[in-house]
Protein backbone atom coordinates (compact mmCIF):
# COMPACT_ATOMS: atom_id res chain seq x y z
CA UNK A 1 0.00 0.00 0.00
CA UNK A 2 1.46 3.31 -1.07
CA UNK A 3 0.82 6.10 1.41
CA UNK A 4 2.53 9.47 1.58
CA UNK A 5 3.93 10.60 4.92
CA UNK A 6 1.81 13.43 6.32
CA UNK A 7 2.78 16.35 8.56
CA UNK A 8 1.02 19.04 10.53
CA UNK A 9 2.53 22.35 9.42
CA UNK A 10 0.26 24.83 11.17
CA UNK A 11 -2.08 24.88 14.14
CA UNK A 12 -4.42 27.40 15.72
CA UNK A 13 -7.35 27.59 18.08
CA UNK A 14 -9.65 30.05 19.79
CA UNK A 15 -9.76 30.39 23.52
CA UNK A 16 -12.31 27.84 24.79
CA UNK A 17 -15.13 29.11 27.01
CA UNK A 18 -18.38 31.02 26.90
CA UNK A 19 -18.04 33.33 23.91
CA UNK A 20 -21.19 35.44 24.13
CA UNK A 21 -19.62 37.87 21.64
CA UNK A 22 -18.66 35.31 18.98
CA UNK A 23 -20.80 33.09 16.77
CA UNK A 24 -19.88 29.90 14.93
CA UNK A 25 -18.60 31.85 11.92
CA UNK A 26 -16.30 34.05 13.99
CA UNK A 27 -14.95 31.14 16.01
CA UNK A 28 -14.01 28.96 13.05
CA UNK A 29 -12.58 31.89 11.11
CA UNK A 30 -10.39 32.87 14.08
CA UNK A 31 -9.03 29.34 14.52
CA UNK A 32 -8.62 28.84 10.78
CA UNK A 33 -6.72 32.08 10.25
CA UNK A 34 -4.42 31.32 13.20
CA UNK A 35 -3.61 27.88 11.75
CA UNK A 36 -3.04 29.19 8.22
CA UNK A 37 -0.78 32.00 9.49
CA UNK A 38 1.10 29.50 11.65
CA UNK A 39 1.63 27.36 8.52
CA UNK A 40 2.98 30.34 6.55
CA UNK A 41 0.71 29.41 3.66
CA UNK A 42 0.90 32.75 1.81
CA UNK A 43 0.45 32.09 -1.87
CA UNK A 44 -0.18 28.39 -1.42
CA UNK A 45 -3.39 26.91 -2.73
CA UNK A 46 -5.49 25.05 -0.17
CA UNK A 47 -6.95 21.96 -1.81
CA UNK A 48 -9.65 20.76 0.58
CA UNK A 49 -11.34 21.37 3.92
CA UNK A 50 -12.69 18.84 6.41
CA UNK A 51 -14.76 20.03 9.33
CA UNK A 52 -15.73 18.22 12.52
CA UNK A 53 -18.87 19.34 14.29
CA UNK A 54 -21.33 17.21 16.19
CA UNK A 55 -24.58 19.06 16.55
CA UNK A 56 -24.61 22.36 14.70
CA UNK A 57 -28.12 21.59 13.50
CA UNK A 58 -29.36 21.28 17.07
CA UNK A 59 -27.21 23.99 18.63
CA UNK A 60 -27.37 26.78 16.06
CA UNK A 61 -29.97 25.44 13.61
CA UNK A 62 -27.35 25.27 10.87
CA UNK A 63 -26.55 22.19 8.81
CA UNK A 64 -24.33 22.28 5.72
CA UNK A 65 -21.76 23.59 8.12
CA UNK A 66 -18.58 23.01 6.13
CA UNK A 67 -19.99 24.95 3.17
CA UNK A 68 -20.42 27.80 5.63
CA UNK A 69 -16.86 27.37 6.91
CA UNK A 70 -15.35 27.40 3.39
CA UNK A 71 -17.47 30.46 2.61
CA UNK A 72 -16.47 32.46 5.68
CA UNK A 73 -12.83 31.48 5.44
CA UNK A 74 -12.82 32.71 1.85
CA UNK A 75 -11.90 29.28 0.55
CA UNK A 76 -14.56 28.78 -2.13
CA UNK A 77 -14.62 26.81 -4.41
CA UNK A 78 -12.57 24.05 -2.69
CA UNK A 79 -14.38 20.89 -1.58
CA UNK A 80 -15.58 21.16 2.02
CA UNK A 81 -16.84 18.07 3.83
CA UNK A 82 -18.38 17.63 7.27
CA UNK A 83 -17.37 14.65 9.37
CA UNK A 84 -19.60 13.66 12.28
CA UNK A 85 -18.83 11.09 14.96
CA UNK A 86 -20.40 12.70 18.03
CA UNK A 87 -17.69 13.91 20.44
CA UNK A 88 -15.07 12.31 18.17
CA UNK A 89 -16.08 14.45 15.18
CA UNK A 90 -12.86 16.51 15.39
CA UNK A 91 -10.61 13.45 15.52
CA UNK A 92 -12.53 11.81 12.70
CA UNK A 93 -12.20 14.98 10.59
CA UNK A 94 -8.44 15.00 11.23
CA UNK A 95 -8.23 11.37 10.18
CA UNK A 96 -10.22 12.11 7.01
CA UNK A 97 -7.86 14.99 6.18
CA UNK A 98 -4.90 12.73 6.89
CA UNK A 99 -6.25 10.08 4.51
CA UNK A 100 -6.80 12.71 1.80
CA UNK A 101 -3.16 13.81 1.96
CA UNK A 102 -1.68 10.33 2.53
CA UNK A 103 -3.57 8.97 -0.48
CA UNK A 104 -2.14 11.60 -2.80
CA UNK A 105 -5.57 13.06 -3.58
CA UNK A 106 -4.84 16.43 -1.98
CA UNK A 107 -1.63 18.27 -1.07
CA UNK A 108 -2.75 21.01 1.28
CA UNK A 109 -5.68 20.29 3.57
CA UNK A 110 -7.20 22.35 6.37
CA UNK A 111 -9.00 20.44 9.14
CA UNK A 112 -11.25 22.40 11.43
CA UNK A 113 -13.34 21.47 14.44
CA UNK A 114 -15.88 23.74 16.07
CA UNK A 115 -18.94 23.83 18.25
CA UNK A 116 -21.01 26.82 19.33
CA UNK A 117 -22.89 25.56 22.36
CA UNK A 118 -23.97 28.51 24.48
CA UNK A 119 -26.55 29.98 22.10
CA UNK A 120 -29.11 27.52 23.52
CA UNK A 121 -29.98 26.88 27.19
CA UNK A 122 -27.73 24.28 28.87
CA UNK A 123 -30.63 21.80 29.04
CA UNK A 124 -31.10 21.96 25.28
CA UNK A 125 -27.36 21.50 24.75
CA UNK A 126 -27.50 18.42 26.99
CA UNK A 127 -30.37 16.99 24.94
CA UNK A 128 -28.42 17.64 21.72
CA UNK A 129 -25.39 15.84 23.19
CA UNK A 130 -27.67 12.95 24.12
CA UNK A 131 -27.73 12.17 20.41
CA UNK A 132 -24.29 10.61 20.93
CA UNK A 133 -25.97 7.75 22.79
CA UNK A 134 -28.85 5.45 21.87
CA UNK A 135 -31.89 7.75 21.77
CA UNK A 136 -34.48 4.97 21.67
CA UNK A 137 -33.06 2.71 24.38
CA UNK A 138 -30.92 4.89 26.68
CA UNK A 139 -31.97 8.54 26.51
CA UNK A 140 -35.69 7.74 26.13
CA UNK A 141 -35.57 5.79 29.40
CA UNK A 142 -34.19 8.78 31.32
CA UNK A 143 -30.45 8.21 31.00
CA UNK A 144 -28.18 11.23 30.54
CA UNK A 145 -24.54 11.30 29.49
CA UNK A 146 -23.37 11.81 33.09
CA UNK A 147 -25.61 8.87 34.03
CA UNK A 148 -24.02 6.60 31.42
CA UNK A 149 -20.52 7.45 32.65
CA UNK A 150 -21.73 7.08 36.25
CA UNK A 151 -22.80 3.53 35.35
CA UNK A 152 -19.28 2.93 34.03
CA UNK A 153 -17.75 4.51 37.16
CA UNK A 154 -19.85 2.38 39.53
CA UNK A 155 -18.79 -0.76 37.73
CA UNK A 156 -15.10 0.27 37.78
CA UNK A 157 -15.37 0.94 41.53
CA UNK A 158 -16.99 -2.48 41.98
CA UNK A 159 -14.50 -4.44 39.89
CA UNK A 160 -11.25 -2.67 40.76
CA UNK A 161 -11.81 -0.75 43.99
CA UNK A 162 -11.50 2.62 42.27
CA UNK A 163 -12.54 5.40 44.66
CA UNK A 164 -14.22 8.78 44.29
CA UNK A 165 -10.94 10.38 45.43
CA UNK A 166 -9.08 8.67 42.58
CA UNK A 167 -11.60 10.02 40.06
CA UNK A 168 -11.49 13.47 41.67
CA UNK A 169 -7.69 13.52 41.32
CA UNK A 170 -8.13 13.46 37.53
CA UNK A 171 -10.13 16.70 37.66
CA UNK A 172 -7.63 18.26 40.07
CA UNK A 173 -4.70 17.45 37.78
CA UNK A 174 -6.51 18.65 34.66
CA UNK A 175 -7.47 21.93 36.33
CA UNK A 176 -3.82 22.37 37.41
CA UNK A 177 -2.78 22.02 33.75
CA UNK A 178 -5.63 24.24 32.53
CA UNK A 179 -4.53 26.95 34.95
CA UNK A 180 -1.32 27.19 32.88
CA UNK A 181 -3.12 27.18 29.52
CA UNK A 182 -4.18 30.60 28.22
CA UNK A 183 -6.68 28.90 25.88
CA UNK A 184 -8.46 26.98 28.66
CA UNK A 185 -12.06 27.44 29.76
CA UNK A 186 -11.14 27.07 33.47
CA UNK A 187 -7.79 28.65 34.34
CA UNK A 188 -8.18 27.80 37.99
CA UNK A 189 -6.86 25.11 40.31
CA UNK A 190 -9.25 23.03 42.39
CA UNK A 191 -8.84 20.51 45.23
CA UNK A 192 -10.12 16.98 45.75
CA UNK A 193 -12.48 18.40 48.38
CA UNK A 194 -13.90 20.82 45.80
CA UNK A 195 -14.71 17.90 43.49
CA UNK A 196 -16.23 15.69 46.18
CA UNK A 197 -18.23 18.55 47.66
CA UNK A 198 -19.63 19.86 44.38
CA UNK A 199 -23.24 19.41 43.39
CA UNK A 200 -24.08 15.76 42.69
CA UNK A 201 -25.01 15.27 39.03
CA UNK A 202 -25.31 11.52 38.70
CA UNK A 203 -23.95 9.57 41.62
CA UNK A 204 -21.00 9.04 42.04
CA UNK A 205 -20.14 11.89 39.61
CA UNK A 206 -20.34 15.49 40.80
CA UNK A 207 -20.32 18.65 38.71
CA UNK A 208 -16.50 18.69 38.84
CA UNK A 209 -16.25 15.14 37.47
CA UNK A 210 -17.93 16.43 34.29
CA UNK A 211 -16.51 18.44 31.39
CA UNK A 212 -18.30 21.75 30.73
CA UNK A 213 -20.37 23.09 27.85
CA UNK A 214 -18.00 25.37 25.91
CA UNK A 215 -17.72 27.33 22.70
CA UNK A 216 -14.57 27.06 20.64
CA UNK A 217 -12.80 26.07 17.47
CA UNK A 218 -9.45 24.59 16.47
CA UNK A 219 -7.73 24.01 13.13
CA UNK A 220 -4.66 22.34 11.68
CA UNK A 221 -3.02 22.44 8.26
CA UNK A 222 -1.76 19.17 6.75
CA UNK A 223 0.73 18.57 3.96
CA UNK A 224 2.91 15.77 2.63
CA UNK A 225 5.99 15.60 4.90
CA UNK A 226 8.41 16.24 2.02
CA UNK A 227 6.63 19.46 1.14
CA UNK A 228 6.18 20.50 4.78
CA UNK A 229 9.84 21.41 5.16
CA UNK A 230 9.30 24.33 2.77
CA UNK A 231 6.95 25.86 5.34
CA UNK A 232 8.34 25.02 8.73
CA UNK A 233 11.59 23.96 10.35
CA UNK A 234 9.66 21.76 12.68
CA UNK A 235 6.91 19.78 10.98
CA UNK A 236 5.07 17.32 13.19
CA UNK A 237 4.63 14.04 11.40
CA UNK A 238 1.46 12.00 11.89
CA UNK A 239 2.90 8.50 12.35
CA UNK A 240 -0.46 6.83 12.79
CA UNK A 241 -4.14 7.60 12.42
CA UNK A 242 -6.61 4.96 13.52
CA UNK A 243 -10.28 4.63 14.33
CA UNK A 244 -12.53 1.94 15.77
CA UNK A 245 -16.20 1.49 16.61
CA UNK A 246 -18.29 -0.26 19.26
CA UNK A 247 -21.97 -0.66 20.13
CA UNK A 248 -23.92 2.59 20.39
CA UNK A 249 -25.60 1.59 23.65
CA UNK A 250 -23.50 0.93 26.72
CA UNK A 251 -25.72 -1.97 27.80
CA UNK A 252 -24.89 -3.92 24.62
CA UNK A 253 -21.23 -4.32 25.65
CA UNK A 254 -19.71 -7.33 27.38
CA UNK A 255 -17.76 -5.05 29.71
CA UNK A 256 -18.45 -1.54 31.02
CA UNK A 257 -14.97 -1.07 32.43
CA UNK A 258 -13.03 -1.06 29.21
CA UNK A 259 -13.65 0.64 25.89
CA UNK A 260 -13.06 -1.86 23.12
CA UNK A 261 -12.90 0.92 20.51
CA UNK A 262 -10.07 2.57 22.45
CA UNK A 263 -8.17 -0.69 22.84
CA UNK A 264 -8.43 -1.48 19.13
CA UNK A 265 -7.70 2.06 17.88
CA UNK A 266 -4.72 2.39 20.25
CA UNK A 267 -3.23 -1.02 19.49
CA UNK A 268 -3.46 -0.48 15.73
CA UNK A 269 -1.99 3.01 16.05
CA UNK A 270 1.00 1.67 18.00
CA UNK A 271 1.50 -0.99 15.31
CA UNK A 272 1.28 1.54 12.49
CA UNK A 273 3.65 4.00 14.22
CA UNK A 274 5.98 1.22 15.36
CA UNK A 275 6.10 2.61 18.89
CA UNK A 276 4.91 1.33 22.28
CA UNK A 277 2.87 3.05 25.02
CA UNK A 278 6.11 3.59 26.93
CA UNK A 279 7.50 5.71 24.06
CA UNK A 280 4.72 8.32 24.36
CA UNK A 281 5.88 11.51 26.10
CA UNK A 282 2.62 13.44 26.05
CA UNK A 283 -0.96 12.32 25.44
CA UNK A 284 -4.27 14.13 25.20
CA UNK A 285 -7.03 11.69 26.22
CA UNK A 286 -10.79 12.09 26.10
CA UNK A 287 -11.75 12.96 29.71
CA UNK A 288 -15.38 13.97 29.15
CA UNK A 289 -15.79 12.62 32.69
CA UNK A 290 -13.04 11.82 35.18
CA UNK A 291 -13.73 8.08 34.95
CA UNK A 292 -13.23 8.33 31.16
CA UNK A 293 -9.60 9.39 31.64
CA UNK A 294 -9.02 6.43 33.97
CA UNK A 295 -10.44 4.02 31.37
CA UNK A 296 -8.42 5.72 28.61
CA UNK A 297 -5.02 5.47 30.31
CA UNK A 298 -5.70 1.79 31.03
CA UNK A 299 -7.10 0.89 27.62
CA UNK A 300 -4.34 2.70 25.70
CA UNK A 301 -1.84 0.71 27.76
CA UNK A 302 -0.13 3.32 29.92
CA UNK A 303 -1.35 1.50 33.04
CA UNK A 304 -2.62 -1.98 33.80
CA UNK A 305 -6.41 -2.47 33.82
CA UNK A 306 -7.76 -1.41 37.19
CA UNK A 307 -4.66 0.60 38.16
CA UNK A 308 -5.53 3.85 36.37
CA UNK A 309 -7.32 5.38 39.33
CA UNK A 310 -4.47 4.79 41.74
CA UNK A 311 -1.92 6.01 39.20
CA UNK A 312 -3.91 9.25 38.85
CA UNK A 313 -4.15 9.75 42.60
CA UNK A 314 -0.42 9.03 42.94
CA UNK A 315 0.39 11.79 40.42
CA UNK A 316 1.79 9.50 37.73
CA UNK A 317 -0.19 11.33 35.01
CA UNK A 318 0.73 14.86 36.07
CA UNK A 319 2.84 17.20 33.96
CA UNK A 320 6.39 15.84 33.60
CA UNK A 321 5.67 12.71 35.65
CA UNK A 322 5.61 9.13 34.35
CA UNK A 323 3.35 10.12 31.43
CA UNK A 324 2.04 13.67 30.94
CA UNK A 325 -1.71 13.28 30.32
CA UNK A 326 -3.87 16.19 29.16
CA UNK A 327 -1.37 19.02 29.41
CA UNK A 328 -4.02 21.30 27.84
CA UNK A 329 -6.26 20.69 30.84
CA UNK A 330 -8.21 18.07 28.93
CA UNK A 331 -11.91 18.32 28.27
CA UNK A 332 -12.45 18.96 31.97
CA UNK A 333 -10.18 21.96 32.36
CA UNK A 334 -9.63 23.28 28.83
CA UNK A 335 -13.31 22.86 27.94
CA UNK A 336 -15.26 20.69 25.52
CA UNK A 337 -16.72 22.43 22.46
CA UNK A 338 -17.58 18.99 21.17
CA UNK A 339 -16.54 19.08 17.50
CA UNK A 340 -13.44 21.14 18.31
CA UNK A 341 -12.02 18.78 20.92
CA UNK A 342 -10.39 16.19 18.66
CA UNK A 343 -8.65 18.91 16.65
CA UNK A 344 -7.65 20.83 19.78
CA UNK A 345 -5.92 17.69 21.05
CA UNK A 346 -3.74 17.71 17.91
CA UNK A 347 -3.04 21.43 18.35
CA UNK A 348 -1.86 20.92 21.93
CA UNK A 349 0.30 17.91 21.07
CA UNK A 350 1.84 19.85 18.16
CA UNK A 351 2.77 22.72 20.50
CA UNK A 352 4.25 20.21 22.95
CA UNK A 353 6.34 18.47 20.27
CA UNK A 354 7.61 21.78 18.93
CA UNK A 355 8.50 22.85 22.48
CA UNK A 356 6.12 25.81 22.28
CA UNK A 357 3.70 25.07 25.13
CA UNK A 358 3.32 28.25 27.12
CA UNK A 359 3.39 29.08 30.84
CA UNK A 360 5.47 26.20 32.18
CA UNK A 361 3.26 23.47 30.83
CA UNK A 362 5.91 22.19 28.40
CA UNK A 363 6.72 18.51 28.70
CA UNK A 364 10.51 18.33 28.84
CA UNK A 365 12.05 16.83 25.71
CA UNK A 366 8.71 15.70 24.28
CA UNK A 367 9.33 13.84 21.00
CA UNK A 368 6.36 11.52 20.51
CA UNK A 369 2.78 12.46 21.33
CA UNK A 370 -0.64 10.90 21.05
CA UNK A 371 -4.29 11.94 20.90
CA UNK A 372 -7.33 9.88 21.93
CA UNK A 373 -10.80 11.14 20.99
CA UNK A 374 -13.98 9.27 21.98
CA UNK A 375 -17.51 9.60 20.64
CA UNK A 376 -20.46 9.05 22.98
CA UNK A 377 -19.93 6.41 25.64
CA UNK A 378 -17.25 4.76 23.49
CA UNK A 379 -18.96 3.85 20.20
CA UNK A 380 -16.22 5.69 18.28
CA UNK A 381 -12.56 6.14 19.13
CA UNK A 382 -9.97 7.96 17.03
CA UNK A 383 -6.26 7.85 17.86
CA UNK A 384 -3.31 9.69 16.37
CA UNK A 385 0.39 9.32 17.10
CA UNK A 386 2.69 12.20 16.16
CA UNK A 387 6.41 12.78 16.16
CA UNK A 388 8.57 15.84 15.88
CA UNK A 389 9.75 15.60 12.30
CA UNK A 390 13.02 17.56 12.43
CA UNK B 1 -37.71 16.26 26.01
CA UNK B 2 -35.46 13.59 24.63
CA UNK B 3 -35.77 12.54 21.01
CA UNK B 4 -37.55 9.61 19.47
CA UNK B 5 -41.17 10.57 20.14
CA UNK B 6 -43.03 10.70 16.86
CA UNK B 7 -46.45 9.07 16.84
CA UNK B 8 -45.46 6.41 14.31
CA UNK B 9 -42.20 5.73 16.13
CA UNK B 10 -44.01 5.32 19.43
CA UNK B 11 -46.52 2.92 17.86
CA UNK B 12 -43.71 0.96 16.18
CA UNK B 13 -41.79 0.53 19.43
CA UNK B 14 -44.80 -0.63 21.50
CA UNK B 15 -44.11 -4.39 21.26
CA UNK B 16 -40.50 -4.03 22.44
CA UNK B 17 -41.18 -1.34 25.05
CA UNK B 18 -44.27 -2.98 26.56
CA UNK B 19 -43.20 -6.60 26.43
CA UNK B 20 -39.40 -6.57 26.61
CA UNK B 21 -39.01 -8.28 23.27
CA UNK B 22 -35.46 -8.68 21.99
CA UNK B 23 -33.70 -11.06 19.63
CA UNK B 24 -32.39 -14.59 19.95
CA UNK B 25 -29.87 -16.03 17.51
CA UNK B 26 -30.58 -19.69 16.78
CA UNK B 27 -27.05 -20.11 15.41
CA UNK B 28 -24.97 -18.94 18.42
CA UNK B 29 -27.67 -18.92 21.09
CA UNK B 30 -27.01 -15.38 22.29
CA UNK B 31 -29.83 -13.00 23.26
CA UNK B 32 -29.90 -9.29 22.45
CA UNK B 33 -31.93 -6.27 23.45
CA UNK B 34 -33.38 -4.37 21.63
CA UNK B 35 -34.29 -6.28 18.46
CA UNK B 36 -31.47 -6.42 15.95
CA UNK B 37 -31.67 -8.09 12.57
CA UNK B 38 -28.03 -9.09 12.10
CA UNK B 39 -26.27 -11.16 14.73
CA UNK B 40 -22.98 -9.41 15.61
CA UNK B 41 -21.40 -12.80 16.36
CA UNK B 42 -22.55 -14.76 13.31
CA UNK B 43 -23.52 -12.02 10.85
CA UNK B 44 -24.98 -13.67 7.73
CA UNK B 45 -24.89 -17.14 9.31
CA UNK B 46 -27.03 -15.87 12.18
CA UNK B 47 -30.66 -16.86 12.49
CA UNK B 48 -32.37 -14.09 14.43
CA UNK B 49 -35.89 -14.35 15.78
CA UNK B 50 -37.85 -12.18 18.17
CA UNK B 51 -37.86 -13.37 21.74
CA UNK B 52 -39.87 -12.16 24.73
CA UNK B 53 -37.72 -12.05 27.85
CA UNK B 54 -38.93 -13.04 31.31
CA UNK B 55 -38.27 -9.65 32.87
CA UNK B 56 -36.20 -11.22 35.66
CA UNK B 57 -32.63 -10.17 36.16
CA UNK B 58 -30.16 -8.42 38.43
CA UNK B 59 -28.58 -4.99 38.81
CA UNK B 60 -25.39 -4.79 36.72
CA UNK B 61 -24.69 -1.11 37.50
CA UNK B 62 -26.70 1.84 38.82
CA UNK B 63 -26.66 5.57 39.47
CA UNK B 64 -28.91 8.14 41.12
CA UNK B 65 -29.67 10.89 38.59
CA UNK B 66 -29.93 14.30 40.28
CA UNK B 67 -29.67 16.38 37.13
CA UNK B 68 -32.45 15.09 34.86
CA UNK B 69 -32.95 15.69 31.16
CA UNK B 70 -35.89 17.78 29.95
CA UNK B 71 -39.07 15.79 30.50
CA UNK B 72 -37.90 13.99 33.65
CA UNK B 73 -37.74 16.96 36.04
CA UNK B 74 -40.62 15.79 38.23
CA UNK B 75 -39.07 12.38 38.76
CA UNK B 76 -35.58 13.48 39.85
CA UNK B 77 -33.76 12.21 41.70
CA UNK B 78 -34.31 8.75 40.22
CA UNK B 79 -32.29 5.59 39.81
CA UNK B 80 -31.04 4.54 36.36
CA UNK B 81 -29.62 1.06 36.07
CA UNK B 82 -28.25 -1.42 33.61
CA UNK B 83 -30.06 -4.68 34.26
CA UNK B 84 -28.56 -8.03 33.30
CA UNK B 85 -31.55 -10.16 32.29
CA UNK B 86 -31.55 -13.87 33.14
CA UNK B 87 -31.45 -14.55 29.39
CA UNK B 88 -28.07 -12.76 29.25
CA UNK B 89 -28.97 -9.54 27.45
CA UNK B 90 -28.63 -6.23 29.28
CA UNK B 91 -31.05 -3.26 29.22
CA UNK B 92 -30.98 0.33 30.48
CA UNK B 93 -33.98 1.25 32.62
CA UNK B 94 -35.17 3.05 35.71
CA UNK B 95 -35.29 1.23 39.02
CA UNK B 96 -38.42 2.28 40.95
CA UNK B 97 -40.43 1.84 44.14
CA UNK B 98 -37.52 0.71 46.26
CA UNK B 99 -35.28 1.71 49.10
CA UNK B 100 -32.13 3.15 47.45
CA UNK B 101 -29.93 1.84 50.26
CA UNK B 102 -30.87 -1.70 49.15
CA UNK B 103 -29.77 -1.13 45.54
CA UNK B 104 -26.56 -3.06 44.96
CA UNK B 105 -24.77 -4.66 42.05
CA UNK B 106 -26.16 -8.18 41.85
CA UNK B 107 -29.51 -7.36 43.55
CA UNK B 108 -32.38 -9.33 41.95
CA UNK B 109 -34.97 -7.27 40.06
CA UNK B 110 -38.10 -7.83 37.97
CA UNK B 111 -39.74 -5.83 35.22
CA UNK B 112 -42.77 -3.63 35.82
CA UNK B 113 -44.89 -1.71 33.30
CA UNK B 114 -44.85 2.04 33.88
CA UNK B 115 -45.23 5.45 32.33
CA UNK B 116 -41.82 6.58 31.03
CA UNK B 117 -42.62 10.18 30.09
CA UNK B 118 -45.38 12.37 28.69
CA UNK B 119 -45.38 15.22 26.21
CA UNK B 120 -46.94 17.97 28.28
CA UNK B 121 -50.52 17.91 29.54
CA UNK B 122 -52.20 16.96 26.28
CA UNK B 123 -49.48 15.12 24.34
CA UNK B 124 -48.64 11.46 23.93
CA UNK B 125 -47.97 9.41 27.04
CA UNK B 126 -45.11 6.99 26.58
CA UNK B 127 -45.15 3.69 28.48
CA UNK B 128 -42.57 1.00 28.81
CA UNK B 129 -40.55 -1.12 31.21
CA UNK B 130 -38.94 -0.18 34.48
CA UNK B 131 -37.60 -2.54 37.13
CA UNK B 132 -38.21 -3.15 40.84
CA UNK B 133 -36.06 -4.79 43.46
CA UNK B 134 -37.49 -8.25 43.96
Amino acid sequence: MFMRRVAIVGVGMTEFGEHWELGFRELIAQAGVRAIEDAKLQGVKIDALYGGTMAAGRLIGQEHITALIADYMGLNPIPATRVEAACASGGAALRTGYLAVASGMHDVVVVGGAEKMTDVPAGDAAVALGGAGDQEWELFMGATFPALYALIARRHMHEYGTTREMMASVAVKNHANAAKNPYAHFRKEISIEDVLGAKMISEPLTMFDCSPISDGAAAVVLMPLEKAKEHTDMPVEILASMQASDTLALHSRKSLTEMRATKVAAKRAFEMAKVAPGDIDVCEVHDCFTIAEILAIEDIGFFEKGKGGKASLDGETALNSKISINTSGGLKGCGHPVGATGVKQAVEVTWQLRGEAQNNRQVKGAEIGMTHNVGGSGATCVTHIMKRGD
Amino acid sequence: MTEGHGLALTWRKIPERYNLIGSHCDNCGENFFPIRHICPNCRRKGRMKNSRFSGKGEVYSYTMVYSPPTGFELEAPYVMAIIQLEEGAKVTAQLVDGDYSRVKIGAPVYMVFRKIQEEGKEGLIHYGFKFKLG
